[in-house]
């Protein structure tokens, strides 16, 4: 049962990452605003569900569902930012935001300031043998509606605008795509995402502390993901994720964590000069190629 | 708790820091406000720096400074290397902007990893004789480890300055943010330009790392601090702008001082984030910008 334990906290992170990766697409992939503060959105979902734990004691649908609620209005704030800001502004802004962020939590001694909380597990519901099986199972869920709404957009006139606004905004907007509304709904629906990925994420680590909350393993991990899977197809971020979530839980246990995120920094370098449409790119290459 | 004393002291304190985070800053004010490099790993290479004050300091008893001015052409050769990488991945080709961005955020994390895998998580310090002293003007205590770091950042302010106005080389790094095709009629080739200023960049990081040892004591992930505060100087001097950048950086540095002294250090970091957000938001071109 023990080694068993581990595959069900493993593949929760894995899970995590998927939907990370999706959300991080929406916005970077189909829409080109390269978003630095995952960390940001991940954690207001994180401390929303923190907060309901202390406050009402909520169980986590609840939580899922305060913390999508506040990292999509903060992702809706950051949409209008998208008004001014782009490309390499609208990234520094993404970052300065999480490090703001950061620094207010830090500061709220309510959710336990800089030196964080703990928090102790309820009983997990029934049919559920302990908790880790639970949280898997939500993360399960929340990994198949984030790619579910990923290929929904992809496959709809709203993919269409977004890669409309990639391509060039301006002549997006004379050809009448909404584009307003679309980067609005993009940076909403990817900032909840995000925020959905952090709420189970008390009761999984049980002590929270802004430290390894506003981590910047997850922004790099969310857009390292998506490139080397493919930037262009909602399965990219899973083939990214899968890949780089599993290799990273191996190399955890058989090497360091350190060493570990090293090798996501030479991997992610190598991907964005060598394959900038990632393993994705590389098979349809390999495959016209074939067709030819 | 107001005292006029505590609030000379933090202005002071604050223009002192002001002068060092000038010298963090110039490297991204050449690469991002001349060149268009957004080099976001620039502050890693300035903590790279500080690890090679502390490593020559702690092996071999070699001042700071000292180390801080003979790694400069080593940086520079480092700033070639990073270049041309840059250059054939994303230059070339002509998809610099976002891909380009990614790129440094990686370089940022590899060497963020690598000081963590070699020196560990500790906070690192050096010894200098100086480092501890200080001396009083009236109310006012000034501290050598603020005070040479200040002066050190107002020299290289001044040599860029020089260098970039009265040179032939500084002024071809000026016209190839400008107009790099006109560079080029002139028989000038725009990217050995670009490399030459961006190692430049790099180089000026060996100085700001040793300066910013001299400061406090430092750890591998501390250089994330300075990403928000060197691109809010650099966003607020307007871009490229070295005198711009030397008022930002007296600017934020008082800012922050205030800050720490009336509402506490934990506050400190969210100013400068606080302040580029807004700069961002509501006047992009920087309060000096053209």
């Amino acid at each position: 049962m023990g080694g068993n334990r581990y595959i069900y906290f493993a593949g929760y992170v894995v899970l995590q990452y998927i939907v990370l990766a999706t959300a991080w697409n929406v916005l970077g992939g189909y829409t080109g605003y390269v978003n630095f503060g995952t960390a940001a959105f991940f954690a207001t979902g994180a401390y929303s569900a923190l907060v309901l734990i202390l406050a009402f004691n909520a169980t986590l649908p609840f939580q899922i569902l305060a913390g999508a609620l506040a990292a999509g209005l903060l992702g809706l704030g950051i949409g209008y930012l998208t008004l001014r800001l782009r490309g390499v502004f609208f990234s520094i802004a993404t970052l300065a935001l999480s490090v703001v962020l950061q620094t207010v939590v830090s500061n709220w001694e309510y959710v336990g300031g800089g030196k964080g909380l703990s928090i102790i597990r309820p009983k997990p519901p029934a049919l559920f043998p302990s908790h880790a099986e639970y949280l898997f199972v939500v993360m399960v869920l929340l990994a198949a509606a984030s790619v579910a709404l990923a290929w929904w957009i992809e496959h709809s006139w709203v993919g269409r605008g977004l890669a409309a606004i990639r391509d060039n905004e301006e002549a997006a907007e004379c050809m009448g795509v909404p584009t307003l509304r679309l980067k609005l709904f993009a940076t909403t629906l990817s900032g909840c995402l995000m925020g959905v990925a952090g709420t189970p994420f008390p009761y999984y680590v049980t002590l929270v502390e802004p430290g390894s909350v506003f981590s910047l393993d997850y922004a790099v991990n969310s857009l390292a993901m998506p490139m080397i899977g493919g930037t262009t197809t909602w399965v990219g971020p899973i083939i990214g994720a899968v890949l780089l979530g599993t290799a990273q839980q191996v190399a955890t246990v058989t090497i360091s964590s350190e060493l570990n995120l090293l090798i996501v920094g030479i991997v992610l370098v190598a991907f964005v000069m060598l394959a900038p449409q990632g393993i994705v790119g590389l098979v349809q290459r390999l495959f016209r190629r074939r067709g030819a | 708790m107001f005292s006029l004393d505590l609030l000379l002291n933090a202005i002071v304190a604050g223009i002192l820091i002001g002068g060092f985070y000038a010298a963090v800053s110039l490297g991204i004010s050449v690469s991002f406000g001349l060149l268009d490099v957004v080099n976001i790993a620039h502050p890693s290479f300035v903590i790279l720096g500080s690890y090679t004050a502390y490593a020559m300091n702690r092996f071999f008893g070699f001042d700071p400074l000292l180390t801080g001015l003979l790694f400069t052409p080593i940086f520079y050769a480092l700033g070639v290397v990073v270049y041309r990488l840059y250059y054939l991945g994303f230059e070339r080709k002509g998809e610099e902007s976002l891909r380009g961005l990614v790129f440094f955020f990686g370089v940022l994390f590899i060497v963020e990893v690598a000081l963590l895998l070699a020196y560990g998580v500790d906070y690192r310090m050096i010894e200098a004789g100086y480092v501890g002293q200080s001396f009083h003007i009236g109310v006012v205590g000034i501290a050598f480890r603020l005070l040479l770091p200040c002066l050190v950042g107002l020299m290289i302010t001044v040599a860029l300055h020089l260098f970039l106005s009265k040179t032939f080389y500084g002024r071809a790094i000026k016209a190839v943010s400008q107009d790099s095709q006109a560079l080029r009629l002139m028989g000038v080739n725009p990217v050995k330009i670009k490399r030459i200023a961006f190692a430049l960049s790099i180089a000026t990081a060996s100085l700001a790392g040793a300066l910013l040892i001299l400061i406090g004591p430092v750890e591998p992930s501390i250089g994330r601090e300075y990403i928000g505060r060197v691109f809010a100087i650099v966003v607020l001097g307007g871009m490229g702008s070295i005198s711009g950048t030397l008022a930002a950086s007296v600017i934020l540095g008082v800012v922050e001082s205030l800050t720490a002294t009336f509402s506490g250090p934990s506050w400190a970091p969210a100013v400068s984030f606080g302040i580029l957000l807004v700069v961002l938001a509501v006047r992009p071109a920087g309060l000096f910008g053209r």
